[in-house]
């Protein structure tokens, strides 16, 4: 089934509301984070089965949240990936497309800048670059793109049933005076991030 | 046909994937050159063993990272051309990450005397420049060794990588 939707109102939203809206219908799904929602997750958050995936490869959080999908069938994986980590590898949407796991969640941050490096444009316009078109045409089957809050408040439990894969965009603001700070160690993090898990190390 | 022969001599089909079930191997993530190629039908048809295509190389290393962080025991299998390609997500995954992977790699040009080919020439240097052990199997009487250089590995706590010899640019 192909469910693609777009609401029409002007965006776009700050990127905190547009996560609480997850947050407050998160349970136990594993959330990987990457870039600005790095940053702004765990204030909004402290679970043990969120990956915040820093230091990153550039462009990889989707992979890395299909692996943790195809390996773990019965966890939800929602990763939160920033549009600049999306361009630079479009393939994925093919790669997850392909794979069809049922139980992933693939959410972009469209704010057109590359904030980390401190705010330079991508490599197009905000405006000319449609995600949810290439979700689509890579064969994602459910798609939604939001750019008013109120919208994506009352929407997003219903797109989060949708059959998975899932692909959502959202519309948010740039945030100035970008700073991202390290969570802390990665294999201190990845230890409590697999004993939530309960994967027993292979 | 291009760098086949030599490197499906070393393996066939049926071979790779019984040493893939003994090392109890659950994904291969992959992108093929041609002397890999041949594996597919095996490796698709193999029982316990799921074969994931991926668009990109970089993509196979963050795949089978998100694998191995879940519990599964996943394998890259690569041209080095896109070992150079995934340096990027080869560097977070096995050092950022620490996650000791598991990857084949096809060495082409390798089989070639004075091959010109820059990936051929470059292709130990960089493992090196990794600090990154690997085993080169250069023809198939050094095939047996690839299961018991990935167990060391398992045992040590390390990555392993393996280079298949390719006879063809």
């Amino acid at each position: 089934m192909v469910q693609s939707t777009r609401d029409q109102a002007p965006g776009p939203m700050p990127l905190v509301a547009a996560l609480e809206v997850l947050r407050a219908l998160r349970s136990d799904e594993i959330v990987v984070t990457t870039m600005g929602a790095a940053r702004e997750w765990p204030r909004l958050s402290d679970h043990p089965l969120d990956l915040h995936y820093i230091p990153s490869a550039m462009g990889e959080a989707p992979a890395l949240g299909l692996g943790l999908a195809l390996a773990r069938p019965d966890r939800h994986v929602v990763v939160l990936n920033g549009d600049g980590c999306m361009l630079m590898n479009l393939g994925a949407l093919v790669t997850i497309a392909a794979a069809s796991p049922a139980n992933l969640t693939l959410v972009v941050m469209h704010n057109g800048r590359y904030e980390v490096t401190g705010g330079q444009q991508l490599a197009a316009e905000k405006s000319t670059t449609d995600f949810a078109v290439l979700a689509t045409a890579a064969g994602i089957g459910s798609v939604a793109a939001f750019s008013d809050l109120d919208a994506w408040r009352q929407q997003a439990a219903a797109m989060l049933a949708q059959p998975g894969p899932r692909f959502i965009v959202l519309d948010v603001a740039p945030v100035e005076d970008y700073e991202l700070t390290s969570p802390g160690p990665m294999p201190a993090r990845i230890q409590r991030f697999r004993e939530a898990l309960g994967a027993a190390k292979p | 046909m291009v760098g086949m022969t030599e490197s499906t001599e070393i393996f066939t089909g049926d071979e790779i994937v019984a040493a893939l079930h003994e090392l109890r191997v659950s994904h291969v993530v992959w992108l093929p050159d041609s002397a890999l190629g041949p594996w597919e039908t095996a490796l698709e048809g193999a029982a316990g063993l799921q074969l994931i295509r991926v668009c990109r190389e970089g993509e196979a290393w963050a795949i089978a990272a998100g694998l191995h962080l879940g519990g599964a025991r996943p394998l890259v299998m690569i041209q080095n051309t896109g070992l150079f390609e995934s340096g990027d997500a080869l560097r977070n995954v096995l050092f950022d990450l620490q996650l000791p992977l598991w990857a084949v790699i096809g060495y082409r040009s390798y089989l070639v005397a004075n091959s010109p080919d820059t990936a051929r020439r470059f292709t130990e240097p960089v493992l090196q420049a990794w600090g990154l052990e690997y085993l080169l199997i250069e023809n198939r009487s050094a095939a047996g060794n690839l299961v018991a250089h990935f167990q060391t590995a398992e045992t040590d706590g390390k990555p392993a990588l393996a280079l298949i010899a390719e006879g063809k640019m």
